[in-house]
C-alpha cells in the first residue's frame, strides 16, 4: 500500500466518521463542529485530487463562513432536543424507505452501463509544477467568461431585487443620524449652572 | 488564446445594456419622486440603442463570440428587436397604472431592463450553461416585479407560488441538462447534435435528459401539464406586470425551445416529438375549454395564453423548417395580440380600480367606440378570425402540422380554436350589445391611447399583409 492509499485511507475514515457523528451527536454545537472536521477532510481529499482551488475555497468558505453562522445560529437559538426525538418512531419507515430508495439509485448509476467509475478514463497525475487554480482561471476568464460574467449580473440582480422586495422606510422609526452627531458643539450640550454654595445650617 | 475585441463584437447589444443598466442603477439613486420619469427615459433610450445595435449588427450568416458560448444569427436578432419592441411597449403602457399604484420606483425599471437582458441571453445561447444563467437572468427578475406590491396578498400569494414552481422547473431543467451532458459530453449545441447522434436510439439516460429539459421549457412556456402558475401570476400580479410577463418572455421562451431542441437535439427529432404533440393537444384543449369557465378577464387570457401556446408548439413539434419559421411568426403575432389584450384593461382601469372583470368591459361601445372598436379588433384575432395576423398564424403552424402527416392533430386544433372562438365572441357581445355599469370617463394619457391604438391596428395591418412578416420569419430560420 502505497503512502497516497494510506492517507486517502486515513482522510476518508475520518470523513465518514465525523460525518456520522454530525447526525447522531446529541448537542447540535457538537453536530456543527464534526461538520467542520468533515469539511476539512473532504477537502483533503480534493487536495490529493489536484483540485487545490476547490479545496481552499471548500476550507475558506465553508468552514470559515457558513459554518460559523451556522454556530451562531444554533449557539443562539434553544433548540429543544427531547421535542425533536419525539417523532423518531413514526419517521423510522419513511427514513428506511428513503434511504433504500437512495441506496438503489446510487447502486444502479455505479453500476449502469455509463457512470461507472470504469467508463471515466484514469486521470493522470500532473508534474510538480502544475497549477490547478490557474488553469480554472485561464478556463473562467476565456472560454467561460460569458457565463461568468453573465452570473455577476445575476448576483447584482439578486442584491437590486432583495433590496426592493425588503428596504422600507417606516414612519416613526428611531435611528441615529452620524453627520449631526459629529458637528455638535459643546455649547448645545453643556449648560454650566452656577449654583451658589450655601451655608450650612 | 484569441481575445481580441471582434470576439466580443456580436455580442454588442447585450453589453451595451448591461452598460446601460448599471448606469441607471446610478442615477436612480439620486432621483427623487418628481424627476423620477428621468428612469423612464433613460429605460426607454437603453432599450432603443440595443434596438439599434441589434438592427446594425443584423447578421447574415451565423456569428459565433465568446468561444462558442453566443451565437447571433437571424433567429436571435429577429427575436430580440421584437423582444426589445414588446418591452418598450410595456413601459409605455404602465407608466400611469405603476404611479397611481406606488410601483413607480427605479426598482422596477430595473427588473425590467434585467429581464430584458436575460431574454437577449436566451435568444442568443449556443451551451447549455448560456441557456441557464440567461434563464435565471428573466426568472429572478420576473418573480421579484410578481412581488413588488408586496402588501397586495394577490400579489404576494402569486409570487410565492411562481417562485416556488420556477424555482421547481429550473431544477428539473438543470438535472436534464446535466443528464444530457452526461450522455453527449459537451454543453455547447453544435457538438452536442453530433455526439447525440452517434448515441443508440433509445438511449435511457438521453431520454430521461430529454424528459426533464421539456419540462423545465414547458413550465416557462405555460404548457399543460406546467400551467398551474400561469392563471394564478396572471391574475395576482400587478397588470403592468402580468402584461410583461405574458409577452416578450414568451419569445425568450421560444427561443430556448428552439436552441436547446431545435439547435442542440434537432438530431433526436423523433424522440421528443411525441411528448411535444402531447403538450400541444392538452395545452390548446384544456385553455380554451377552461377559459370559457372564467369571469376575470386577466384570468381569461392566461388560458387564452396557454391554448396560444399549444398552437406554438405545433410549428415546432413539425420539425420542418417551415413549421419552426410558422411558430416563430406564432410566438411574435402572440406577443402583439397579448401586449394589445393586457394593455386594454390598463387603459380602462385609474387609480384605486382594476378593470380586469369581464363585466367591466360591458358597455364599453358608448363610453368609447373608438377602443372597442380596437378590443374588438384584437379579440378577432385572438379567436383566429381572418383578415385578422392571428388567422395566419394559426393558418402557418396548421399548415406546418398537416405537412407532416400529422392531419389528426390539425383537426383538433381547428375544433378547440372553433370553442375558444366563444369567449372571445362573449367580450365583443358584452361591449356592444350591455349596458355599461358605470359612465366612469376613460382616464389615461395621451401615449397610451396613440401606442394602444398603433398596437391594435397592427394587428389588422399585419393581417391585411401577411406575407411579409411570415416572409422574414422564414428568413430567419434558414
Amino acid at each position: 500500500m502505497s503512502f497516497e492509499q494510506i492517507l486517502f485511507y486515513v482522510f476518508s475514515s475520518f470523513l465518514v466518521l465525523s460525518a456520522g457523528a454530525v447526525v447522531t451527536l446529541r448537542n447540535p454545537v457538537h453536530s456543527a463542529l464534526a461538520l467542520v472536521l468533515a469539511f476539512f477532510n473532504s477537502a483533503a481529499l480534493w487536495m490529493m485530487l489536484e483540485a487545490e482551488f476547490l479545496a481552499i475555497t471548500l476550507v475558506l468558505v465553508y468552514v470559515g463562513a457558513v459554518m460559523v453562522l451556522f454556530l451562531f445560529v444554533v449557539m443562539m437559538l434553544d433548540i429543544n432536543i427531547a421535542r425533536m426525538r419525539e417523532g423518531f418512531a413514526q419517521l423510522l419507515p419513511i427514513g428506511i424507505v428513503v434511504a433504500v430508495l437512495m441506496f438503489g439509485v446510487m447502486y444502479q448509476v455505479y453500476n449502469g452501463d455509463r457512470f461507472a467509475p470504469g467508463d471515466m478514463p484514469v486521470p493522470t497525475p500532473h508534474a510538480a509544477d502544475y497549477e490547478n487554480t490557474r488553469e480554472l482561471g485561464l478556463q473562467l476568464y476565456t472560454t467561460y467568461v460569458f457565463p461568468f460574467e453573465l452570473a455577476a449580473v445575476v448576483l447584482l440582480l439578486a442584491i437590486v431585487a432583495a433590496i426592493a422586495l425588503t428596504l422600507r422606510r417606516r414612519e416613526g422609526t428611531k435611528y441615529q443620524a452620524p453627520e449631526k452627531q459629529v458637528v455638535t458643539r459643546r455649547e448645545d450640550r453643556v449648560r454650566l449652572v452656577k449654583v451658589p454654595s450655601e451655608a450650612r445650617k | 488564446m484569441d481575445l481580441t475585441l471582434t470576439s466580443f463584437a456580436p455580442a454588442m447589444p447585450e453589453m451595451f445594456l448591461l452598460g446601460m443598466l448599471s448606469l441607471v442603477l446610478v442615477v436612480d439613486l439620486f432621483l427623487t419622486e418628481r424627476t423620477r420619469h428621468i428612469t423612464y427615459i433613460l429605460s426607454l433610450l437603453s432599450l432603443a440603442g440595443t434596438f439599434w445595435l441589434v438592427l446594425d449588427g443584423y447578421p447574415r450568416l451565423p456569428e459565433l463570440a465568446f468561444h462558442g458560448s453566443y451565437i447571433n444569427d437571424p433567429m436571435a436578432a429577429l427575436l430580440k428587436l421584437f423582444m426589445l419592441l414588446a418591452v418598450m411597449v410595456v413601459l409605455v403602457y404602465s407608466k400611469e397604472y405603476i404611479k397611481q399604484r406606488d410601483m413607480y420606483k427605479g426598482e422596477f425599471y430595473l427588473l425590467v431592463l434585467f429581464a430584458t437582458l436575460g431574454m437577449l441571453v436566451l435568444a442568443s445561447a449556443h451551451t447549455l450553461l448560456t441557456v441557464y444563467m440567461g434563464l435565471e437572468l428573466l426568472s429572478l427578475s420576473m418573480y421579484a416585479m410578481v412581488a413588488l406590491r408586496r402588501d397586495n396578498v394577490d400579489a404576494s400569494e402569486a409570487a410565492m407560488k411562481y417562485f416556488v414552481l420556477g424555482a421547481m422547473a429550473s431544477a428539473m431543467l438543470l438535472y436534464g441538462m446535466s443528464l444530457v451532458y452526461g450522455a453527449t459530453g459537451t454543453l455547447d449545441f453544435a457538438l452536442m447534435g453530433e455526439a447525440a447522434a452517434k448515441l443508440p436510439t433509445n438511449d435511457v439516460t438521453m431520454l430521461f435528459g430529454i424528459i426533464f429539459m421539456l419540462v423545465g421549457v414547458a413550465f416557462k412556456l405555460g404548457a399543460v401539464p406546467f400551467h398551474m402558475w400561469v392563471p394564478d401570476v396572471y391574475h395576482g400580479a400587478p397588470t403592468a406586470v402580468t402584461l410583461f410577463i405574458s409577452s416578450a418572455p414568451k419569445l425568450a421562451a421560444f427561443a430556448m425551445l428552439m436552441r436547446i431542441f431545435v439547435d442542440g437535439l434537432g438530431e433526436l427529432h423523433q424522440q421528443w416529438q411525441g411528448i411535444l404533440i402531447v403538450m400541444a393537444l392538452l395545452s390548446f384543449g384544456l385553455g380554451n375549454l377552461v377559459a370559457i369557465a372564467q369571469t376575470n378577464l386577466k384570468r381569461m387570457l392566461a388560458y387564452s395564453g396557454i391554448s396560444h401556446i399549444g398552437f406554438l408548439l405545433l410549428g415546432v413539434l413539425s420539425g420542418t423548417s417551415e413549421g419552426y419559421a410558422a411558430s416563430l411568426y406564432y410566438a411574435i403575432t402572440y406577443v402583439v395580440m397579448s401586449l394589445g389584450g393586457f394593455g386594454m384593461i390598463l387603459l380602462l382601469s385609474r387609480a384605486g380600480f382594476e378593470a380586469d372583470k369581464l363585466d367591466d368591459l360591458k358597455g364599453l361601445n358608448d363610453r368609447s367606440p373608438w377602443f372597442a372598436l380596437m378590443m374588438m379588433m384584437l379579440m378577432f384575432s385572438m379567436a383566429g378570425v381572418p383578415p385578422f395576423l392571428g388567422f395566419w398564424a394559426k393558418l402557418a403552424v396548421i399548415q406546418a402540422a398537416v405537412g407532416v402527416g400529422l392531419v389528426w392533430l390539425a383537426i383538433a386544433a381547428v375544433v378547440f380554436s372553433v370553442v375558444g372562438a366563444f369567449y372571445y365572441l362573449r367580450i365583443i357581445k358584452l361591449m356592444y350589445f350591455d349596458k355599461p355599469e358605470s359612465d366612469a370617463p376613460i382616464e389615461s394619457s395621451a401615449d397610451l391611447r396613440i401606442l394602444l391604438s398603433a398596437n391594435s391596428l397592427a394587428v389588422v395591418g399585419l393581417g391585411l399583409f401577411p406575407s411579409s412578416l411570415l416572409a422574414i420569419c422564414s428568413a430567419s430560420i434558414g
